[in-house]
Order: structure tokens, then C-alpha cells, then sequence
């Protein structure tokens, strides 16, 4: 699905993070830890595209779905009017179109009592579902999920991990973030520890 | 992956944008507020003389024109940047010179027919003579899409700014220098009874340049802007 090697990227001629290598196939689930400001976004946004390596190479034989920390959400459109744009504008294979597929989005992410409401009056968890609602009619085989889990509910969690499973069991490959205290549970998944760039100079000097 | 028709994608965003524009009315009426203001401070600053209005009628309706737009072009991409929207549009397979003319397509419904359809009562505030009237408005029509998509480029450059304003008009105003004087000689010469086609079909010229070449600038200003 994605494989890199020696991977690495350097900001203001200093490492972000040490280089690093792995391969991912149909079915993997990848877990990228470290400490905070270790460049797990950095690396995220690289694997998506929206920056270029240092060094290294990057093999991905799909166009990737990147959920960030930014959720792409308009604050003056209601949350089936967010849906229903990104539903148009990206594109969907799955088989019902328009109201009934973004009626049954809205609710398998559980804001059904919130559809009407604008963009603005969500909270931060709410938010959070909205915008992983793109996970459930895109047709991405891989995912590059940066944190999913952040502020989400047991709930939301578990919801989660319910459609990661759904989309490793049908043949998709997944990428994400943590800082730890948050894992998907329930997996057979990969670890790949980042070091940044400052850490291994640390190490090194003592 | 299924690759939603460009066409669709682009009635998508043009809907979004609309939608967007109704939810924020207030943010639309204000360049619109703007050049109204300026046009009906003229004649009490200058003097209510009809002739003396009438000769800088073309000029001073072109430069409010002019302000009203740049006023609204910092926000062209700015809500999309930061929250995330035109990141996602960039990862996207859709072309991004086609989101970039969809975003200043909509920039100039909202922002550049207004001006356009407000200018017969600004020209009549500021006496401008029956034949002047209708060649102003026809510079506009084709003026005012350039000043979109020339904008476009400037706002997408300026867009990661925190205050990319300032910087903003820079960039932008060398550039709509030679639709002003064109325009403006345009009215001017009409009123005079002289012959204006010229500087029309010169505003044509900058119009189909402007068109073919500005969403390209645009979606290269952007992704610069992102990485």
C-alpha cells in the first residue's frame, strides 16, 4: 500500500525527526508514537503529500484520505450542509446517493440531533465526528489519521475503532497519530516510536 | 478511487459558496456600503458643481469600485486556509486551477456584479452624461472580473499571512493600474464624444489574459501558500 525509506525533513536545516522506514499493507494498521513536537503531523503530512521530503522516498500506489487536526468544517453551514458539500464535491462509490447516504453518515456518527445545527455551536468532540464523517463514504484505501482519537467519548472511541476495523477487514490500510495515552484497542497493529531530531542530539551528548 | 466529474465538484463548491455568502450577508454588504459611501461623500467634499462632478465621475466611481474589491478579497481564501478546507480541497484529485476559478467565479457574483448593477445609480449621483452612463457600466462588466482574478492570485499568496492586507494591496494595485486609466479614459471619451472601443477591447484583451492564465497563477500562489 505505502512503503518509505529512510524518510526524513529537515525545518530550518535542523531534523524534525529522525529518519525512518516502514511498509504497509492491505489490512496494516500503523501506530506512529512520540513525544509532543516530535513531528508525527510533519510526518503525516508528508506520507498525504501536502509537504516534500528531505531525504527519502515515498511508495504509495493509492491517493491517501488525510483527516488532520484542522476539521474542515464551515462555522456557518449546519452539519448535514458540511457533509452533504464534502459528499459532492469528493465523490462517493458506495451505492445510495445524496440525503440517504448522508442521513445514514450523520447518524452512524451519532449527530443525528445535532444535523441542523451550524458549524459553531458544536463542541470540540462533536466536531471531531464531524469531521471524520468523511471516513465513512470516501473511497481512500489508505488512511492518514492525525490524532483521531482527540477529544472524542468512550462512545466516540469505540465508534472509532469500529470503522478503522471495517475499513483494515476491507481491505484498507490505516496511518495514525498518537501521544499515547490514547491506543486503538482490540488490534494487531504495527509501532513505529519517532525520535525527533533534538532527542537524538541529546542522547548523543550524554 | 471513484473521481467525482470536475464539473460536479465545481457546482458543489459554487453551491457551498453561495450558501456561504447568504449565511454571511453583512461581510457581503460592506464593500458595497463602502463605495456608496464614497461616491455620495464626493460631491460634499469636492463641491456640488454637476460639471465638475461629471468630469471625475468615471474616475472616482472606477476607484471605489477598485477599493470595495480589494476590501473583499482577503477573505477569498482566508476562511478556507484556516479551517482546514483548503487543505483537504489540495489532497483532493480535483484540479486545483478549477477550485481556484470556482472560488473567484462566486468572488465575483457576490462581490463584482453588485458594483456592476449598482453603477447606473452612482453615475446618476455623480451626473455622469447619458453616453458616459452606459459605456461605465460596460467597463465594469468587463473590468470587474479581472479585478477578481487578478485579486485571486494576490489573496492566495497572502493567504498564510497573519495580516497579509497591507501586503495584499501591494501586490495588487500595479497591476489594476492599467484597467483604471484604460477604463476611466474609456467613460471619458465617450462623454467627449470620441472614440472609445479601443480602450474597451484593450480591457477585453487584459479580461480573456486574466481568464485563461489567473486560475493557474492562483492554484500555484496556493499551494506555495500551504507548504
Amino acid at each position: 500500500m505505502i512503503s518509505i525509506s529512510s524518510l526524513s525533513f529537515e525545518r530550518y536545516f535542523e531534523r524534525v525527526f529522525e529518519p525512518v522506514s516502514f511498509e504497509l499493507n492491505t489490512g496494516d494498521l500503523l501506530l506512529i508514537t512520540g513525544s509532543n513536537g516530535c513531528g508525527k503531523t510533519t510526518l503525516l503530512r508528508l506520507l498525504a503529500g501536502l509537504l516534500d521530503p528531505s531525504e527519502g522516498k515515498i511508495n504509495k500506489i493509492s491517493h491517501p484520505l488525510y483527516a488532520g487536526h484542522n476539521p474542515a468544517i464551515k462555522d456557518d453551514l449546519s452539519v448535514e450542509e458540511n457533509i452533504r458539500f464534502w459528499m459532492r464535491f469528493m465523490g462517493t462509490r458506495k451505492t445510495e446517493i445524496g440525503d440517504a447516504l448522508c442521513r445514514k453518515v450523520i447518524d452512524e456518527i451519532g449527530l443525528t440531533p445535532v444535523a441542523m445545527q451550524e458549524g459553531r455551536t458544536l463542541s470540540a468532540g462533536q466536531r471531531k465526528r464531524c469531521s471524520l464523517a468523511r471516513l465513512l463514504f470516501c473511497d481512500e484505501k489508505l488512511w492518514l489519521l492525525d490524532e483521531p482519537y482527540s477529544n472524542l467519548d468512550p462512545q466516540g472511541i469505540a465508534m472509532l475503532d469500529d470503522i478503522i476495523r471495517a475499513h483494515l477487514n476491507g481491505g484498507g490500510a490505516c496511518i495514525m497519530t498518537t501521544h499515547g495515552s490514547l491506543r486503538p484497542e482490540g488490534f494487531e497493529l504495527k509501532e513505529c516510536r519517532l525520535i525527533s531530531g533534538r532527542e537524538r542530539y541529546a542522547e548523543n551528548a550524554a | 478511487m471513484s473521481r467525482q466529474s470536475a464539473s460536479t465538484a465545481f457546482s458543489a463548491l459554487l453551491r457551498r459558496d453561495f450558501l456561504l455568502a447568504y449565511r454571511r450577508r453583512a461581510e457581503l454588504l460592506q464593500p458595497l456600503v463602502f463605495l456608496l459611501v464614497v461616491t455620495t461623500l464626493f460631491p460634499l467634499g469636492v463641491g456640488p458643481s454637476p460639471q465638475l462632478l461629471a468630469n471625475i465621475a468615471p474616475g472616482v466611481i472606477w476607484i471605489a469600485a477598485l477599493l470595495a474589491t480589494v476590501l473583499s478579497l482577503d477573505s477569498l481564501f482566508r476562511s478556507d486556509y484556516e479551517d482546514g478546507t483548503l487543505e483537504q480541497m489540495i489532497l483532493s484529485d480535483q484540479s486545483l486551477s478549477l477550485i481556484a476559478l470556482s472560488r473567484i467565479v462566486a468572488h465575483w457574483l457576490v462581490a463584482g456584479l453588485p458594483i456592476v448593477l449598482l453603477s447606473p445609480l452612482l453615475a446618476l449621483w455623480m451626473n455622469l452624461p447619458g453616453e458616459g452612463m452606459s459605456i461605465l457600466i460596460q467597463s465594469l462588466i468587463i473590468g470587474t472580473p479581472v479585478l477578481s482574478l487578478i485579486g485571486a492570485i494576490g489573496g492566495a499568496l497572502t493567504v498564510s499571512l497573519k495580516r497579509g492586507g497591507q501586503l495584499l494591496s501591494l501586490l495588487v494595485f500595479p497591476l489594476y493600474v492599467p484597467l483604471l486609466i484604460l477604463a476611466t479614459s474609456a467613460v471619458s471619451s465617450a462623454v467627449a464624444g470620441l472614440p472609445y472601443t479601443g480602450q474597451l477591447g484593450l480591457m477585453a484583451a487584459g479580461l480573456i489574459g486574466a481568464l485563461t492564465l489567473a486560475p493557474f497563477a492562483t492554484a500555484a500562489a496556493l499551494k506555495l501558500s500551504l507548504s
